[in-house]
């Protein structure tokens, strides 16, 4: 068994979590039915962007979402709804399908019920207009207030809680492409030992031209379209934007009203990689570490998990940092392991990729399939592991998902079949 | 809610800050019990026909052995305050311990605007031309990097989060870094506030208040579990549930809601000291005002005093708050911190002295 931080829960009083409800908008389409039959088709997602000007760029396209033209039943006033940004635009949709398939009442949303938000730019398109407006016309102040509020993450989280009733105390992790996967793993705390019933949790970013530029500065963009991780010959990561939201509860309160339960959350792990402020350590350290400590809380062995969705962002660095520790992490048993990367699909999605990859996890559980990442040609030699290429059915009942991000933020997430 | 009686077992065993008074926790505390303003700049944009006041952090008395660690070379301000701040809180003793993995360190770091100052200057170079935008800056646009920073520094590798919200998020990293420890998934936490000055922050700043006098640095304080109750430090007694401004809780409201939680959370003793958000404008003060009106006891307005630096601010006055509750004989039964956030939350916190005091 490893060793861990998670060893020091076990004196706690523990609640078992739940995840009863789960919403999702990616470029692959809205909710949960589109998504899974993209991937189940391992479909690739990418179009040209055209939420901004990319003829200096050296890329040109990524997994932008097409938004619906309508939003889900809300409570927006008028004015609110014409100002809404993006990311709240995405962030709505995943969340009503989360609390559509969760089945909770109004008067159970409004019941102060957490949520935990993970982004790493909320609505950077905001701040970007409200610095082109602030350098062009340094005297016209028109609108520049919406802006610069539009543009702070509260906003996207009051915003959701105006539009959908809800009531309850809002955290934003802001842990780079990590984010969303700590905001599951704190609501999973709140509940497990916070004294929570229920929470809401997720993440969410959408293309933002500052983020599109930071990363192909970094010459860390394929330009060779599709994105290829695990592949020997990888470029690059593909950048996309969306939203995943999931409804968490204890094990009683799902019982008690006889909800439909997609599976259990048992096992977090957060760690740091000090390493380098955008590069993994190679032997992933830090990886090894939040897959440790995410087995240990969940009283698993690696031998016991069938399937990672992993990280797998398609830079040469981070794939073979990553699978480094899978393969300390699995031992002799690497070979048994199913491992993909679904951002072969839809890019990276940096906040929201934790909590999109949750939910894609949710669905392979449910359905007992394998996700695949159907770009490879030549796998990388790190992949002792069994790399899946094409989507297949499987028996799984632990499923393990690893989100790493600039800064060191290593989190991961480990979900169990319900039975 | 935090338990609100004297055994609360979160202690407050190291205070860090950088502010316009200073690069330390003392400067800072001397500057807020002086109550006297610290002069302020006006600085000018090309184009912009409003200059902006602001109280920058100045130059250190001294060169910092941290700032020559590689990962410092190229950050903005906001990394090193909030590694100053956060080395201070911790002390020597505790940072060697952090490095020889005998202290399991959690780090929370808590902005309002966060890493702006390159962010602005990154953007800047992407729309000049994109080919030519810096790799070197993106990455510290990214709003972990400060922590990623410190972490690397204290060579930490536990759970460390950045949080985002208004001024008032503050309070509820304390809340976060009490969670982690009452649940074990540290020994310690430090919990910092920061902020830095930039001109695109002064310029929104000004849209909100023209009274309005930007300013920045960092606060930190360093937190324990206090298993057997014999700490003699300064205690966190209650931290109230965050009130937020939605369709049917608007700021004046909520301020007043927020203290009527501490009230019913807490004993608020007669000879307790009010540390408020108040920094002299009517606008932004309005409800906060109307929350604490009839305060009668003493007060401190860091803001008046230091400027306003968002989140950094209510750092401040959790960092004042804990000073003043440090000496055997404190001065006061309690010390209460009043956060009314700009456009998210009212949240309050009451500290209370050593138990053996």
């Amino acid at each position: 068994m490893p060793t861990g931080s998670g060893q020091h829960y076990r004196n706690q009083q523990a609640k078992r979590v739940v995840i009863t409800g789960a919403g999702i908008i990616t470029s692959m389409g809205l909710g949960w039915q589109n998504n899974a039959d993209g991937f189940r088709k391992g479909r690739q997602a990418f179009r040209d962007i055209t939420l901004f000007d990319t003829s200096n760029q050296r890329v040109h396209q990524a997994g932008e979402v097409i938004l619906p033209d309508h939003l889900p039943t809300h409570q927006l006033k008028p004015r609110q709804l014409a100002r809404i940004d993006r990311a709240s635009h995405l962030l709505l949709h995943a969340t009503a399908e989360a609390l559509n398939t969760a089945g909770w009442t109004t008067d159970e949303i409004a019941d102060k019920i957490p949520i935990t938000l993970g982004t790493s730019a909320g609505a950077m398109d905001c701040g970007e207009a409200f610095c082109q407006r602030a350098v062009k016309q340094p005297n016209q102040r028109r609108g520049q207030a919406s802006r610069i509020h539009r543009y702070q993450t509260q906003h996207q989280a009051i915003t959701l809680e105006n539009a959908l009733g809800i009531r309850g105390p809002v955290t934003i992790i802001s842990n780079a492409c990590a984010s969303g996967a700590n905001a599951i793993g704190h609501a999973f705390r709140q509940i497990k030992y916070g004294g929570h019933q229920r929470a809401i949790a997720g993440g969410y970013d959408a293309l933002s031209q500052l983020v599109f530029a930071g990363f192909d500065s970094l010459q860390a963009l394929t330009t060779t379209l599709p994105q290829r991780p695990f592949d020997a010959n990888r470029d690059g990561l593909a950048l996309g934007e969306g939203a995943a939201m999931v409804t968490m509860e204890t094990l009683d309160s799902a019982r008690d009203r006889n909800a439909d339960i997609i599976a259990e959350l048992i096992g977090y792990g957060a760690s740091t990689d000090i390493h380098h402020l955008t590069q993994p350590h190679p032997e992933g350290e830090a990886a090894l570490r939040s897959m440790n400590d995410a087995c240990a809380e969940a009283e698993l062995n690696p031998s016991d998990i069938q399937y990672i969705n992993s990280h797998g962002t398609g830079t040469p660095k981070n794939d073979v940092a990553e699978g480094r520790a899978i393969q300390r992490w699995a031992g002799s048993n690497v070979g048994e392991i199913c491992v993909s990367s679904t951002k072969a699909s839809i890019g990276h999605l940096l906040g929201g990729a934790g909590a999109v990859e949750t939910v894609i996890s949710l669905m392979a559980l449910e359905g007992q399939w394998l996700p695949p990442t159907t770009t490879v040609e030549t796998p990388d030699p790190v992949c002792t592991f069994d790399l899946v290429r094409q989507a297949r059915d499987a028996k799984l009942d632990h499923v393990l998902t690893n989100s790493f991000g600039f800064g060191g933020a290593n989190a991961t997430l480990i979900l169990k079949k319900f039975l | 809610m935090l338990s609100a009686d004297t055994n609360a077992p979160i202690v407050i065993k190291g205070i860090g800050a950088v502010s316009p008074a200073g690069w330390s926790a003392n400067t800072l505390v001397a500057q807020t019990l002086s109550d006297q303003p610290l002069p302020h700049e006006e600085r000018t944009r090309e184009g912009n026909n409003h200059p902006a006041k602001v109280r920058p952090v100045p130059k250190p008395d001294a060169p910092q052995d941290f700032a020559r660690h590689p990962r410092l070379r190229r950050v903005s301000a906001i990394s090193r305050f909030v590694t100053a701040a956060g080395i201070e809180a911790l002390g020597q003793r505790r940072a060697e311990a952090v490095r020889q993995n005998k202290l399991r360190l959690g780090i929370v770091v808590v902005f309002a605007t966060g890493c702006v100052a390159y962010t602005g200057r990154f953007f800047q170079e992407v729309l000049d031309n994109p080919k030519l935008a810096s790799p070197i800056l993106f990455p510290e646009t990214v709003f972990n990097a400060p922590a990623s920073h410190l972490a690397a520094i204290l060579s930490c590798t536990g759970i460390n989060y950045t949080l985002l919200g208004d001024a008032a998020e503050y309070l509820s990293g304390l809340r976060l870094a009490s969670d982690w420890l009452t649940t074990h998934q540290c020994d310690g936490c430090l919990v910092i506030g920061a902020e830095e000055i930039d001109w695109l922050i002064s310029e929104a700043v000004q849209l909100f208040t023209r009274d309005a006098i930007l300013s920045e640095g960092a606060g930190a304080l360093y937190l324990e579990m206090d298993e057997d109750g014999t700490s003699n430090a300064p205690r966190i007694s209650c931290i109230t549930d965050p009130v937020l401004y939605t369709h049917d809780m608007d700021r004046n409201l909520a301020a007043k809601k927020m203290r009527a939680q501490l009230e019913l959370a807490a004993e608020v003793e007669k000879h307790s000291l009010l540390l408020d958000g108040l920094q002299s404008s009517k606008t932004l003060d309005k409800a906060e005002n109307n929350a604490w009106g009839n305060w009668s006891g003493q007060r401190l307005s860091i803001r008046k005093t230091l400027g306003d630096a968002l989140g950094a601010s209510v750092a401040w006055q959790c960092v004042a708050a804990a000073a003043q509750l440090k000496s055997n004989t404190p001065q006061y039964q309690s010390t209460l911190i009043s956060a009314v956030g700009l456009n998210q939350q009212s949240i309050a916190a009451k500290f209370i002295p050593p138990i053996s005091t």
